[in-house]
């Protein structure tokens, strides 16, 4: 357990600004070297950032392994659809709307997966996720698994989201007030009881606690802001499809953020930016890019057993204190 | 209509066995070294393959299972030594991404070396053809010798675990490691043998397959999570249970695809039938295993508390 | 910058003449499908293209750069693909994609500053409402495949069908495709799970309902499982016909139990047109396999650049250059080949039958015409 908050936080967040500063400084760096190209690629990575990061509470600090978490992705981007056909196009009712769709399901489906653990809670969670795959491919209005291409992008207090700079830094903004919020809802007391449980949920419950609830809101929350996730994907591209929920991006979630290293947020953002960048690297050189991503993957596991942040510390280029602020990884 | 009824129960038991097959291998290297290896169905698929090649080179699909089998074996074994040994006691999180790494690798491989272009296995003489049921209705035999394949595996690894030594061995392994290993058994030794156990029924189920499926690179991802639905909803670990979930599990997705929508016209207009049955049917299998999970939380047959 | 563009750029600087001045670059991007399991008709699409770049040396009489691009198979990465060929590598055209949901992605982004042309996918709301002025579709509208098939069963009298497909959008298209041409009673329509591996529960009915014929739109592996399982059912007495389901990406495998199956397409292999057999032969000798119609769209789409880049002589005019474009003036491998006001293609379409030729590749090969000078009924709802 991180007994010593002080010490073992400042490097991870110090770690954590770094990111911040370096992505904001993009666009500008894309202007100069006259790449713009560049700011719809660091786009996409912030996305999958916001969402490895929701998932990273429930997985790295909840311990509860939801291999259908890209379910919320694509109820975001649906809800920006749907928006749009109702005429709400504002981008932050778009993620009130998001947001209430997912919290709705992810406290049914939540609910009733808490009954599982292990490797059948990855399973259950699995199960409604494709539930809801098959229920978008069935909504023929929505142009059934062929998606529905938007008009235009959302509006943010009435002014339109034109323009891939202006985009880019509401991605950023909100990667970084979900950051900033998930930080501080990781040290408060409700953090530390969820991180409990993950230890050993027996003796939270001896000591009068019930898990379940704090797991259970630990879940709708995390579904909630991988929500927004899915609304600006679906700002970012234009368009929305089942694809966005598929049980393969589930899977790519997971891999993100064990990538990076689980149960430290910074681990899950700096996972998501490298593994969505090496992707678009390798595929520079070759058809066959999959093949060295897996490669890569597997040498990570073998030789790095906290992911990213492991590699960073064993090259030490970070103090002790970047690594998990729990001893376990998370085993489920 | 009763008895196509009948006949659509048999089909989807059918279903299950093949699935069995799969799933056999899967279960006992989850249940008994508890490591989640997302590779098993590369596996699968590299067994179809390797049967495709060798039964192209001899002309012959006895030839072709003959040294498909242990070529499989072979395959696993390597990646055993190579990858898998460093896994078994690492979280289930770092096996997880691992795997996810090698089919990434093995599926690209298998494009590089092959194409991706389904293959062709041919049907050995001996087995094709069809005996005929009820009326117009005829059963193809090899079908039927995928059965017997499938229902010959399940005796074998039940008699193997349950009353053999080495079953014994293994499931004292699954239940306390460190206390057979003090015994004096080699656990690295037993485990590498349950790996490649497992790697060859898959290989197994795929080459046997591999005349009435496509042979692809999608036939390992579009048969690992079906698997994982099985073996879930049988409980890790129990091959009985992976047995008679498979048989559920392709029982209900043959009889609710087909009789889902009749049954549904009794309800409500056929419009509305048609189009709810069409959202349901694919999800039927995944609302059996959260039905089953909800009400039995680690599976029919899963041991409580366990992993 | 330098993405994929290494074979083909690589293999056009050794066929092409030294650059003429200042002359212009003419940028192509090939965005299809080329990793992942359903590669294989991304591939035939990519190879068909290629061919035809290789073949003209100086696609348009320019220097010719080229991109190949993969789409993964996912909607949002073909998005920012696409995005990517247009915004910073400033392509001229596109050609792409092989899916419907891809298609459905990258049009938007595509069609804003450059032209797409599609090898395959043409789903009905590009071709209605949702055309667009930048986007030609060189293969076919989604729905005429199936009605080629109803239309041979409506010629050869055959009264009742059961037909069946995929559960999702195109699946729902085609046989509603079908229905609006079928003048006999449908027995029986049938909608299968997408990747569905076991047919036998279908097969079972079919045996026990005897129709007349059976209509199937079973793409990819879902094609090979239910053609070799159709065989081995022992149901080969009631004729199958499809779409999409033997063609030259699955004869490899489903090899003797495709066997006489009857297919709907636009181009095969077997088409008497001086071009598509020089196609076909060029096509086998490079690749080493039979190309199948994606190959034949991709092929037609560089040469349909070809051609109108040739006649407007300079790239930065949209205008004339989709003047050039519309009148289609290239040597298609379809032989007789226009553009409806919408821009989908007016062309022949031909019932095709299972052969084994005589080199031992199994392929189509055309049996009839069906319908001939062809066009798509959605041309009326657009308005461009």
């Amino acid at each position: 357990m991180s007994t010593s908050a002080t010490r073992t936080l400042a490097p991870r967040l110090s770690a954590a600004l770094a990111i911040f500063v370096v992505m904001a400084a993009v666009p500008p760096l894309a202007l100069a070297v006259d790449d713009p190209f560049l700011m719809v690629i660091a786009s996409r990575m912030l996305v999958f950032a916001i969402a490895a990061l929701s998932l990273d509470l429930i997985l790295g600090y909840g311990a509860m392994v939801s291999f259908g978490h890209a379910a919320y992705l694509g109820i975001g981007a649906y809800a920006v659809a749907l928006g749009a056909r109702w005429g709400v196009t504002d981008l932050l009712a778009q993620i009130l709307l998001g947001m209430g769709m997912s919290a709705a399901f992810a406290t049914v489906t939540g609910a009733i997966s808490l009954r599982t653990r292990g490797v059948y809670f990855i399973m259950i969670t699995l199960a409604f996720a494709q539930m809801a795959y098959f229920f978008f491919v069935a909504q023929s209005s929505l142009g059934g698994d062929d998606g529905v291409a938007l008009q235009a992008r959302s509006t943010l207090l009435g002014l339109p989201l034109e323009g891939d700079q202006t985009l880019y830094y509401t991605i950023l903004g909100a990667l970084v007030a979900i950051y900033a919020g998930l930080y501080r809802l990781t040290l408060s007391r409700f953090g530390r009881v969820l991180k409990g449980t993950r230890e050993n949920a027996l003796r939270m419950q001896a000591i009068g606690y019930r898990p379940f609830r704090y797991q259970l809101v630990a879940y709708v929350i995390a579904a909630c802001l991988c929500s927004v996730a899915g609304v600006l994907l679906a700002n970012l591209t234009e368009y929305v499809s089942p694809a966005y929920m598929s049980w393969h991006r589930s899977g790519e979630l997971i891999v993100m953020l064990v990538f990076g290293g689980i149960g430290t947020l910074t681990g899950a953002v700096a996972g998501a930016l490298v593994a969505v960048g090496l992707e678009e690297l390798l595929a520079v050189f070759s058809e066959h890019w999959r093949l060295g991503f897996g490669l890569i993957l597997v040498l990570v596991v073998l030789f790095s057993p906290d992911g990213l942040t492991g590699l960073m510390q064993r090259l030490g280029l970070r103090a002790p204190g970047l690594r998990n602020d729990g001893e376990g990884r998370g085993d489920d | 209509m009763f008895n196509l009824f009948l006949l659509q129960l048999l089909n989807g038991a059918q279903f299950g066995i093949l699935l069995f097959l799969v799933a056999a291998g899967l279960t006992l290297v989850f249940g008994i070294m508890d490591f989640i290896n997302l590779a098993h169905g590369v596996l699968y698929m590299v067994g179809a393959y390797l049967m495709a090649t060798f039964a192209g080179m001899t002309g012959s699909y006895w030839f072709g299972l003959l040294l498909a089998l242990p070529a499989t074996l072979v395959f696993g074994l390597v990646l055993e030594f190579l990858v898998f040994r460093r896994l078994y006691d690492r979280s289930h999180l770092d096996q997880v991404l691992a795997t996810f790494g090698l089919i990434l690798m093995l599926s690209e491989g298998v494009k590089i070396l092959w194409g991706s272009a389904p293959l062709n296995v041919d049907m050995p003489a001996l087995l094709s053809g069809s005996v005929p049921l009820a009326g117009p209705l005829q059963y193809p035999v090899y079908r039927i010798a995928v059965i017997a394949a499938g229902l010959a595996s399940a005796v074998g690894l039940w008699a193997l675990i349950n009353h053999t030594r080495a079953g014994m061995l293994l499931r004292a392994g699954a239940s306390n490691r460190p206390m057979v290993a003090a015994l004096g058994v080699d656990i690295s030794r037993l485990f590498m043998l349950v790996f490649a156990g497992g790697a060859m029924l898959a290989g197994f189920a795929g080459a046997i397959v591999a005349p009435i499926l496509s042979v692809d690179p999608g036939m390992g991802e579009s048969i690992l999570i079906l698997t994982f639905v099985v073996i879930v909803i049988g409980g890790v670990g129990s091959i009985r249970g992976a047995f008679l979930a498979a048989i559920l599990v392709g029982v209900v997705d043959t009889v609710g695809r087909t009789f889902g929508p009749i049954w549904l016209r009794m309800v409500m207009d056929p419009a509305a039938a048609s189009q709810t049955g069409r959202m349901v049917a694919p999800m039927l299998v995944y609302l059996l295993m959260a039905a089953v999970l909800f009400w039995s939380p680690t599976g029919l047959f899963g041991r409580k508390g366990a992993k | 910058m330098n993405r994929t563009k290494l074979g083909a750029a690589l293999m056009l600087s050794v066929a092409m003449a030294p650059a003429m001045g200042a002359a212009e670059t003419l940028k192509i991007g090939i965005l299809t499908t080329t990793s992942g399991p359903p590669a294989v008709l991304g591939e035939h699409a990519r190879d068909g293209a290629l061919l035809a770049a290789e073949q003209l040396g100086m696609v348009g009489g320019m220097e010719t750069e080229i991109l190949v691009v993969d789409a993964e198979g996912k909607p949002d990465v073909a998005a920012q693909k696409a995005r990517e060929l247009v915004e910073r590598d400033e392509v001229d055209f596109v050609i792409g994609p092989i899916f419907s949901n891809v298609m459905g992605a990258i049009a938007g982004p595509v069609t804003e500053s450059a032209f797409l042309l599609s090898p395959n996918a043409g789903p009905s709301v590009f071709a209605g409402e949702g055309c667009d002025p930048n986007l030609f579709v060189v293969a076919y509208q989604n729905d005429q495949m199936p009605t080629v098939i109803a239309k041979h069963m409506n010629d050869e009298g055959i009264g009742d069908a059961f037909i069946l497909a995929p559960n999702y959008q195109a699946g729902k298209d085609s046989l509603n495709g079908f229905k609006s041409v079928f003048e006999g009673t449908v027995t029986s329509e049938l909608y299968v799970q997408l990747g569905q591996l076991d047919y036998q529960a279908e097969l079972a009915q079919i045996a026990a309902m005897q129709p007349s014929a059976v209509y199937a739109f079973l793409p990819g592996g879902m094609g090979v499982n239910f053609v070799k399982q159709y065989d081995q059912a022992g149901l080969k007495s009631i004729p199958l016909m499809t779409a999409f389901t033997v063609d030259e990406t699955t004869l490899p495998a489903e090899q003797d139990a495709a066997l006489g199956m009857l297919s709907g397409t636009n181009w095969s292999p077997s088409l008497e047109v001086p071009e598509s057999q020089a196609f076909v032969e060029a096509f086998e000798a490079k690749y080493d396999y039979v190309p199948a119609l994606y190959a034949a769209g991709g092929y037609d789409a560089m040469m349909l650049i070809d051609s109108a880049v040739k006649k407007v002589g300079r790239l930065d005019d949209m205008d004339a250059l989709r003047a050039a474009l519309e009148e289609a003036d290239f040597p298609s491998v379809r032989g007789k080949f226009s553009f409806s006001p919408n821009h989908f293609p007016i062309q022949n379409f031909y019932l095709a039958e299972a052969v084994q030729r005589e080199d031992g590749k199994y392929a189509t090969q055309i049996v009839e015409t069906v319908w001939e000078d062809y066009a798509d009924t959605y041309v009326d709802q657009c308005k461009m």
